[in-house]
């Protein structure tokens, strides 16, 4: 390490210079949103090592960290994980994939309907 | 795991961060990293593909509608267009996704950086001391300013943008810059990040087969990405790469060493005063998706005094996104204007409704000498995808750029030859 004691953590998480857009009504939101997405990242990265563990270990019986580290997967693998980070995004981003398809078919409340069925 | 893809089909996936390649100066990841790249080149994906349709939905159904109720009138530009979209449910919440995907790319891309700095930075010295001696393939010029397009925000959500130092004379900006484009493309840029350096020696080599240009400037080099395949292509050719930020040279010239290209002198310069080469130094000037970092009065100079540089049957060459013509829907210009604002990107809008031609006839080229094409990024197949164009395309981001060039006074010398 160098001299002074360079807290990489903290550097790593340094603001990009430039007022930053404001998205929500609530700025509380803003960072919500910011938590969310970073530990929607992280579980992806634990499944993936989840992932690398369960084909180490289907393949070797017996694995290590050093193992795990320098795991590389072959192409049938690489879109086996490919895919299964996919799955995980689209489950984790069912909200916002339902506004798209909102906007493709506008539907009446509930309550109309309700009100239709009493009727017929 | 494998249950859940069916075999006849294929998804479109990502290509997983192991297969990006290491160089010299590559940071070395490590396994979690890796999956923090494997997770946002999918999410870049999806939001391209899934989510991004939306916008338009989101416009077509009430955006529009509301805009003509209370105006009377369709918008008139981007603008009108930009601010009537943020205050739409859908694009707020879109436009938040898509940033935090920037800010969590570039924390990713810094964390595996800064953990190994020390390393890096050794490595780099490795191949950059010396280089300012004999060798003279490294010369950095304590004088050269930052201008004040580079200083006024960090491009593209970049801390520190090229210019900055974690350390004195480190070469995190480069390392973090390099390491993590992989993720905002879905590796659509190929294993060493320069499909668009391989696509213009592929272009070159059809256009003008058996050209040997003497020498080549590249301005706005960054980490050398797209000068690399070209100095590797043209082994007897002359490379001049020159930006204004040295720690980006630092890690660009350790980087090009690692690879071979021995043939590329990086120089801290401003392409505004590019008085220290004569008239008709180079054989070829060209820029990558540079000019849309630089300023309204700058531009015009660059391109300027790269005219002057350039010698007779030379060629200039820009690689761009497409500029915002008449011919180009407001909305697609609007969705295009994405980074501008929310990716610190101040002048890439200015820029994209610039006619290029004009700006390149105003340089001195004759408007005949001009031509524009298309340039897709080269990258190998077998892994990396090819990037979408058209409804699903990653606007401001696509693997494929527009290209305005000219031959200086090539009829001319046709001429005079003849």
């Amino acid at each position: 390490m160098t001299e002074q004691v360079f807290d990489w953590m903290a550097a790593a998480n340094k603001k990009a210079k430039g007022k930053r857009p404001e998205y929500f009504d609530d700025p509380e939101d803003e960072r919500m949103l910011s938590i969310l997405m970073a530990v929607v990242g992280e579980v992806s990265v634990l499944r993936e090592r989840m992932d690398t563990v369960e084909r180490l270990l289907d393949a070797k019986g017996t694995i290590s960290r050093d193992d795990i580290e320098s795991y590389t997967p072959d192409k049938e693998a690489a879109y086996e994980r490919g895919a299964m980070i996919r799955e995980y995004i689209y489950r984790v981003m069912r909200g916002p994939h339902q506004m798209v398809e909102e906007l493709q078919h506008a539907e009446p409340p509930v309550e109309e309907v309700s009100k239709e069925l009493k009727e017929i | 795991m494998s249950k859940t893809v069916p075999n006849d089909q294929k998804l479109d996936v990502a290509p997983p961060y192991n297969a990006v390649a290491r160089h010299g100066v590559s940071p070395q990841p490590s396994h979690d990293e890796i999956a923090r790249f494997d997770f946002l080149a999918n999410f870049n994906k999806f939001m391209a593909s899934t989510l991004s349709p939306g916008n338009k939905l989101a416009y077509d159904k009430r955006v529009l509608p509301a805009f003509l109720k209370e105006h009377g009138r369709e918008p008139q530009d981007r603008f009108e267009i930009r601010h009537a979209m943020n205050k739409d449910p859908f694009h707020k919440f879109w436009s938040a996704l898509k940033r935090n995907s920037m800010e969590m790319r570039q924390q990713n891309g810094r964390a595996i950086v800064l953990r190994q700095i020390d390393e890096l930075n050794a490595k780099a010295r490795q191949y950059n001391e010396g280089a300012q001696g004999v060798k003279s393939t490294l010369e950095l010029n304590p004088e050269i300013a930052v201008p004040r397009y580079q200083s006024a925000v960090d491009i593209h959500c970049m801390p520190g943008s090229y210019h900055g130092e974690e350390l004195p004379g480190d070469v995190s900006a480069g390392a973090n810059y390099d390491c993590g484009i992989f993720a905002t493309t879905g590796g659509g840029l190929g294993a060493l990040t320069d499909g668009g350096g391989q696509a213009l020696v592929d272009w070159i080599k059809k256009e003008r087969p058996g050209w040997e240009p003497r020498r080549v400037l590249d301005i706005g080099t960054t980490v050398g990405h797209n000068i690399v395949p070209l100095a590797l292509a043209f082994p007897d050719c002359e490379f001049i790469a020159i930006d204004t930020a040295a720690p980006i040279l630092r890690y660009a010239h350790a980087r090009a060493q690692s690879l071979g290209a021995t043939n590329i002198k990086f120089i801290q310069a401003n392409a505004e005063d590019l008085s220290r080469w004569d008239d008709g130094t180079f054989d070829w000037v060209q820029t990558t998706m540079f000019l849309h970092e630089t300023s309204g009065k700058a531009l015009p100079k660059i391109i300027a005094e790269g005219y002057r540089v350039l010698a007779d049957n030379g060629l200039m060459l820009h690689l761009e996104q497409p500029e915002y013509s008449d011919a180009m829907p407001l909305f697609e210009q609007f969705l295009r204007d994405w980074d501008a604002f929310n990716n610190n990107e101040p002048f890439w809008s200015s820029m994209h409704a610039l006619d290029m031609k004009d700006e390149m006839v105003k340089a001195g080229f004759d408007r005949d000498e001009l031509f524009e094409t298309g340039v897709r990024a080269v990258v190998d197949r077998e892994i990396f995808p090819e990037a979408p164009t058209g409804e699903d395309e990653d606007h401001g981001r696509a693997a494929f750029w527009h290209a305005y060039g000219a031959w200086k006074n090539a009829d001319q010398m046709q001429e005079a030859a003849e």
